[in-house]
């Protein structure tokens, strides 16, 4: 009898076995329903609990009711898929704020896996966005997109596979990306036209570029104000998948952080190595991909007030992308040197300048242990690139740190 | 026992037959399941009738959708009328229903719907031969707002039913020229109908689109010889003074050569994509502004790089590339029908190849360039 059960136990272990070893099934349809009624539906106040299992949907949802909350049972065990995605630009649009999704994945979507779009205390908790085919540029652009949102906190997320920002947070204010992980995107992290943000405690590799912190032009408010800090951004080496035409594009593989005419940004106490074109990137529009000609006259296109200090840096700069890179690095540092770990496309803007420099508060300051700044001269056409350590050795008023407000005060 | 079912049979009929034409009936709450309850239109013996008490009305350019044919009405509460604005939309009063039916002409072959068709309400009828419809549309004004409500039209043409979570239909489209396509055709959600029509995308509500003077603003194909604001005034559903009405502002027909090539493209562009791309509805994130009074500028796409578009760049510069429609991003999102690229982003499932004709040329023809 004890060995019957035995082996009648094994039986069922070997055959739970196999069912995990067989291709994911394609997921739940018949909760596409359910779940579009509960948004429909939801009243202010409302947790929406999605249960664990694969689930399928062929339409975009959306939420347009302020106070809700969307809860699954975890990244790996609630899963969205959108694989049979056959309207909708996004997989979840909310128009809503005092929103809160957690502990689910979302997965395949056709075009951005989630987007917020306007809303004050937006949580988003350890929410995976994937694109499970791994990086593609027929990817949806972006996983996690809020958009024109402000007291916003995006903690312990992932994000994989974007064709353009993984994390994006865009046109919005007072914001915390912390804990979370982008990888095999073309941009992992990007802070986009924000003013105050606090990116910390994240990892970033494998991507294009680790973490972006850039302004738009057209755009109405610039963004200003983002602390880049203790997070690791690592061998971001992945060849450029993005669309040509978007910001992102132009972005070289081998990028650890860039900030692109975006002011007041420090970057400090990460970890910073491996990223083969540099490790950081100081730049203007004029050296992105970005269109000069439809900038309206009012936009800024010079990074100021920026400060470098106290990050681990290393391994970086061996191998930039791009042949005007790649000549300048043979011609200054021979075949097995290195681009510096921090990079400056030399443009400041002549109308700020008095007596020939610019203000203090308007500079690049590079305080950080050993880490040399190399000047490639873009206003001149990189005739003549120069080291230019000594030059930002600076230091900058220090940004005050993020705090989240409201339900979301910490 | 059979005397019994055969008197069934009979009043059945008498019933039929003695059916009286419905009237708008407002509903001040809750989802009517039947588009029935609402009274503003009625399909009897194979024809549908526009109730009395509801105003058919079209527009100078539509909103294009899969080609489908619309009869729109408007049915105001007893003695009120709208007020005039000359940019936004009419303000309608509390009360009001809004209808907008979507069909298409067929040859009767099932599920294949034609990209071409002429059939409208006459008298406020129209015969349903040869005819698919597909659902109707209601907003209807409650004190708390607009709500939006699509009903989807059951296969025998006689009811249509309430559909709160939208509906994908598929449906093959013959084109003019033969060629055929399937496609899926999208009953929007209640909350995809705001995507569209909560054109503030801080408020959030909900408002009717088309009723602006600009598009109303053309002959009345329901009421031969007159203008239709002028129509809408001399019934009494519009407050207009006569000076307002003289200056109304008047969007091109988009397909009619008569109107300059500008003001059609810019009809084209209104009707289309400024419901959103506005200085502050839901693509305000974009930084593109294609309302009429928008100067040709980078707010206006000109040599305006992208800026959240992802795979909706195309890989290309601009939204409009003057004289490159084929380096436009703005034709590349209208002609694709990708769901990550595609614009709208809503309602629509194959590509208007006249409408993306009519922007080609328009672009063709445009002055300067991006440097």
């Amino acid at each position: 009898m004890r060995k019957t059960l035995i082996a009648a136990a094994s039986i069922v272990a070997l055959a739970a076995c196999g069912e995990k070893e067989a291709a994911a099934p394609a997921g739940d349809a018949s909760y596409q329903e359910t779940l579009l009624l509960q948004l429909l539906d939801a009243k202010p106040g409302d947790v929406i609990t999605i249960p664990e299992g694969k689930f399928s949907f062929d339409r975009s949802l959306s939420l347009a009711v302020d106070g809700v909350t969307i809860r699954g049972a975890g990244m790996d065990k609630t899963i969205l898929s959108f694989a049979g995605q056959v309207q909708g630009a996004e997989g979840l649009l909310v128009t809503a704020s005092d929103f809160t999704i957690e502990d689910l994945a979302i997965e395949d979507t056709k075009g951005d896996a989630l987007k917020v779009n306007e809303g004050e205390n937006i949580a988003i908790r350890r929410v995976r966005t994937e694109w499970t085919g791994g990086p593609k540029t027929e990817n949806g652009a972006y996983g996690i997109y809020p958009v024109q949102t402000t007291n916003v906190l995006i903690d312990g997320a992932v994000a994989i596979g974007a064709s353009d920002a993984g994390i994006y947070v865009g046109q919005s204010h007072n914001v915390v990306v912390r804990n979370s992980r982008a990888e095999r995107n073309v941009a992992g992290i990007e802070i986009e036209n924000t003013t105050g943000a606090d990116v910390y405690d994240n990892v970033a590799t494998d991507n294009t570029g680790g973490i972006l912190v850039f302004n738009m032009p057209n755009l109405e408010v610039p963004g200003a104000k983002t602390r880049v800090f203790r997070n690791k951004s690592i061998d971001n080496n992945r060849k450029n998948f993005g669309h040509p035409g978007t910001a992102v594009a132009g972005v070289p593989a081998g990028s650890g952080v860039i900030v692109n005419a975006n002011d007041q940004v420090e970057i400090f106490d990460n970890d910073i190595t491996g990223n083969k074109t540099a490790n950081v990137i100081i730049a203007s529009i004029f050296s992105s991909s970005l269109s000069k000609e439809g900038m309206k006259p009012d936009f800024d296109p010079y990074p100021e007030g920026i400060y470098v200090y106290g990050n681990r840096m290393g391994g970086g700069g061996k191998n930039p992308d791009g042949l005007d890179l790649q000549a300048l690095k043979v011609a200054m540092f021979g075949p097995t040197g290195a681009i510096p770990d921090v990079l400056w496309d030399g443009y400041v803007d002549p109308a700020k300048m008095q007596d020939g420099v610019l203000p203090a508060s308007l500079r690049l300051c590079v305080q950080n242990d050993g880490a040399e700044v190399l000047d490639v001269d873009g206003p001149n056409g990189n005739k003549n690139p120069r080291l230019a350590a000594a030059d930002h050795d600076c230091a900058l008023e220090k940004l005050p740190p993020i705090t989240l407000t409201g339900p979301l005060a910490e | 026992m059979m005397r019994v079912c055969a008197a069934l049979v009979a009043c059945f009929v008498i019933a039929a037959c003695s059916e009286k034409s419905p009237t708008p009936t407002f509903h001040a709450e809750g989802y009517p399941e039947q588009l029935s309850a609402w009274g503003v239109l009625s399909a009897r013996n194979g024809v549908l009738h526009v109730s009395k008490g509801a105003t058919p009305y079209d527009l100078a350019t539509p909103l294009f959708s899969d080609y489908a044919l619309k009869l729109r009405a408007v049915s105001l509460p007893d003695g009120a009328a709208a007020s005039y604005d000359a940019e936004d939309v009419f303000d309608l009063p509390v009360g009001t229903i809004i209808s907008k039916t979507f069909y298409y002409e067929t040859d009767g072959e099932p599920g294949v719907v034609r990209a071409q068709g002429t059939r409208v309400v006459k008298d406020g009828a129209m015969p349903l031969r040869g005819v698919r419809l597909i659902e109707t549309r209601i907003l209807a004004h409650r004190e708390a707002g607009w709500i939006a409500l699509a009903y989807v039209w059951n296969e025998a043409q006689t009811e249509a039913r309430l559909k709160r979570t939208g509906e994908v239909i598929p449906l093959t489209l013959a084109r003019a020229d033969g060629r055929r396509e399937a496609f899926n055709y999208l009953v929007p959600n209640a909350n995809q109908c705001a995507g569209c029509h909560a054109t503030n995308n801080t408020t959030r509500a909900i408002h009717p689109i088309g009723l602006k003077a600009r598009h109303l603003n053309k002959p009345s194909t329901f009421n031969a010889g007159f203008n239709q604001l002028d129509w809408w005034k001399a019934s009494g559903l519009l407050e207009v003074s006569e000076g307002e009405a003289a200056a109304a502002p008047k969007n091109a027909v988009w397909g009619d050569a008569a109107f300059s090539l500008d003001a059609r493209a810019r009809a084209y562009l209104d009707a289309n994509c400024s419901h959103c791309h506005s200085n502050v509805g839901p693509a305000d994130t974009s930084g593109l502004d294609l309302r009429p009074s928008t100067p040709l500028g980078p707010s206006y796409g000109y040599c305006k790089s992208p800026i959240a578009a992802g795979n909706g760049s195309g890989g290309l510069p601009f939204d409009f590339v003057p004289g490159h429609p084929e380096q436009s991003i703005a034709v590349f999102r209208l002609e694709t029908t990708d769901p990550a690229a595609m614009m709208p982003e809503l309602g629509r499932a194959v590509t208007h190849e006249e409408g993306v004709a009519l922007i080609r040329e328009w672009i063709a023809k445009m002055d300067g360039s991006c440097g």
